[in-house]
């Protein structure tokens, strides 16, 4: 079998693929975000931190020709725009979600300047590990070819399942995110404890962001994250705020957002601005399926400023 | 406040410094001005002015504007077909005293530019794209284009003779005339070295979406398509991601020859700089520029990327004397007897459409062959 005319299989094969490539960045950011909301705080800049990430990695892998030294510009990147939001929260009187916006549009207006000359040149990309040898099937082949950033990803969402569930920084955390009064009693600085739980979450997205640039689509440009960051924001709190969920989500949104393509590539081509519309309609579906009149959002920490 | 207000002795040597310094200069205005009359030219560009595609080829075109002497370029970039877009007009107008305008992005036509024109009755607005209609829209807008369909035309060429597989793909932006037009002679292109050969098309719906772009060229690969072009403004990811899955290569826009020497057939490029300055040349000497410009491959508005390595002997022999017919101008890639991919007939055995015919210009189907629909 040559593998080359695969048909309807192609749609599923493109849905796999789809999550597979497509939900990286949506893993990190929501991830990242997961972790500054446990602590209390919302950072609606992560969209901004994406795409200065984006451009950052892309910069210094095409300098120093190494796309890991990249992605650790990327994550640096990104603590810095997670410690300045961290440092204008802590100020008195001064609201997250507002500092939020301000640093999204700031983070993509400085990613834009300071992009400007790599839009041209090609940086090296991140290497793929080839899960799909045992097949001779090229199409699945090429789906199930795997960036070690999405295993990365995968891992450090379990981890961070477990760093909530049963260690000392993960009940600190959740701690200072439920309760500040409480976290004051323990003898906790609640502001310590958020500006570096968003700084995390800002490295983290800015890993986010490295991907975009240098796996795939695999350059930089300033049309490159298309909301990402906003819609991973939206996932926390479709994923109650729980990073194993966080995981689930991406993958879901990776793969709704492969139908579109797929679907338009095997024939069903009718309509096809309403498949590309399928990760929103998913995501409505399923908030209006898990949503309950008559109590608040499970799950949500106590001190974050939107379940007040 | 009053403080400000008041004279000090290093504030007032530095105004009067400087109004001497105006003064110095306005002597010499009227004798730079006499040799040629000032003209301020806008340019709007949608996405980057960098993006290896539809914004790169009319920023270099733009940018040989600044060898005239006597013209002043601003350009703005990023713009959105909103109404910013209008505001990006107003500025320009306004501010920096613009008086001939190109925004360059289909979408700014209706209502942007509509919305303007009759309000700066003097300023000259260029619409590339093919909008403009004498009886139904103001006289100090214009329309110009190129025949690029003639170059996706070749492109199909080289990659009817690339394919092995006998499918070719095509990632499109917007079901728009000229996209349609790029798609249909693709494949007819590809179709005069072989009529089994098909071109599935997946649209993105936007002019700039990078993942998008890149999903769509997997599931054209998937689906055992093994030459790829497009229309998006930016065609450097569908380049990459399609080199990536082992697929030849045809450019669009600008030559993306350096991402992947190797995969790249050739190109459809524009050559927007000897139109740009013919235009303004033409309102530096007081004339008016024609409403309605067009020109392909002969007129230098369109000009291919030279023929890469894969490309065969057979296929550069074929591609070369197509090439030399469209040179004579009025070149048809649409001519019957052809059908559209619903089985209606677009041309009658011995009807043809010509490059330059302004039916084209309001093209709704997709041709015989081309797998995809237009909504």
């Amino acid at each position: 079998m040559n593998g080359l005319d695969i048909g309807w299989w192609g749609v599923p094969i493109a849905i796999i693929g789809g999550a597979i490539r497509v939900s990286t960045p949506f893993i990190f950011v929501s991830l990242g975000e997961c972790l500054t909301e446990r602590s209390g705080r919302i950072n609606l800049g992560l969209e901004g931190t994406l795409v200065f990430g984006a451009m950052a990695g892309y910069a210094v892998a095409f300098h120093t020709g190494s796309p890991w030294a990249g992605v650790a510009a990327a994550a640096l990147a990104g603590m810095m725009f997670g410690l300045l939001h961290g440092w204008l929260c802590s100020l008195p009187k001064v609201n997250d979600i507002a500092v939020g916006i301000a640093l999204m549009l700031f983070g993509t207006g400085i990613a834009f300047f300071f992009g400007k000359p790599y839009i041209q040149p090609v940086a090296p990309d991140l290497p793929a590990i080839p899960l799909g040898w045992w097949t001779d099937i090229p199409q699945l082949e090429a789906a199930l070819r795997v960036n070690v950033l999405f295993v990365v990803g995968a891992i450090l969402a379990f981890a961070m399942a477990w760093m909530f569930k049963a260690t000392r920084i993960g009940l600190i955390v959740r701690v200072v995110g439920d309760s500040t009064d409480a976290a004051r009693a323990m003898g906790l600085d609640p502001n310590w404890v958020r500006l570096w739980s968003t700084a995390a979450g800002g490295a983290l997205a800015g890993i986010g962001g490295a991907y975009l640039s240098l796996y795939y689509p695999g350059s930089w440009n300033e049309g490159i994250s298309s909301g990402q960051g906003l819609m991973a924001v939206a996932l926390v709190i479709f994923a109650r705020w729980n990073p194993i969920n966080c995981l689930w989500a991406a993958l879901l949104f990776g793969g709704a957002g492969a139908l579109g393509p797929a679907l338009q590539s095997v024939g069903v081509s009718e309509g096809y601005y309403l498949f590309f519309a399928a990760p929103y309609v998913l995501t409505l579906g399923l908030l209006v399926a898990t949503s309950s009149p008559t109590q608040a959002i499970s799950g949500a920490p106590g001190e974050l400023s939107i379940t007040k | 406040m009053i403080d400000d207000r008041q004279f000090n002795r290093r504030g007032f040597l530095k105004s009067g410094a400087s109004l001497v310094g105006l003064a110095a200069a306005g002597s010499l205005l009227p004798l730079s001005a006499a040799r040629a009359a000032p003209l301020t030219v806008g340019f709007i560009y949608v996405g980057a002015k960098d993006d290896f595609g539809y914004n790169q080829a009319h920023a270099e075109g733009a940018a040989a504007l600044k060898a005239i002497e006597g013209v002043t370029l601003v350009e703005e970039e990023n713009v959105p077909e909103t109404v910013d877009v209008q505001k990006t007009m107003e500025s320009m107008i306004n501010f920096d005293g613009a008086s001939l305008i190109f925004p360059t992005s289909f979408g700014y036509f209706d209502p942007h530019i509509l919305a303007m024109a009759p309000k700066y009755p003097d300023v000259r607005f260029q619409h590339a794209g093919g909008m403009w209609s004498a009886d139904k829209h103001p006289m100090n807008v214009g329309s110009y284009f190129g025949y690029i369909g003639m170059g996706q035309y070749l492109n199909g060429i080289a990659a009817g003779h690339a394919t092995k597989t006998k499918k070719i793909g095509f990632v499109a932006a917007k079901p728009i005339p000229q996209v349609l037009l790029n798609i249909n002679s693709f494949l007819l292109g590809a179709r005069s070295v072989d009529p089994t050969i098909t071109c599935q098309v997946i649209f993105t719906g936007e002019w700039s979406m990078a993942v998008k772009e890149a999903e769509a060229v997997n599931a054209l690969a998937d689906q055992g398509a093994d030459v790829v072009t497009c229309h998006v403004d930016g065609p450097k990811v569908v380049m990459e991601t399609g080199a990536g899955r082992g697929m030849f290569l045809c450019g669009y826009h600008a030559s993306q020859a350096s991402l992947a020497p190797d995969k790249y057939l050739t190109g459809a490029e524009w050559n927007w700089a000897q139109v740009y300055t013919e235009m303004v040349n033409t309102t530096l000497s007081g004339g008016t520029i024609p409403n309605f410009v067009r020109g392909g491959l002969a007129q230098g508005f369109i000009k291919m990327s030279p023929l890469g390595p894969a490309v065969s002997a057979e296929a550069r022999t074929q591609f070369e004397a197509t090439q030399a017919e469209i040179m004579k101008g009025g070149f048809a890639a649409i001519k019957g007897p052809l059908k559209d991919n619903k089985g209606n007939v677009i041309a009658t055995e011995g009807q043809s459409f010509a490059e330059d015919d302004v039916a084209l210009e309001s093209m709704d189907y997709l041709v015989e062959g081309v797998v995809g629909s237009i909504s």
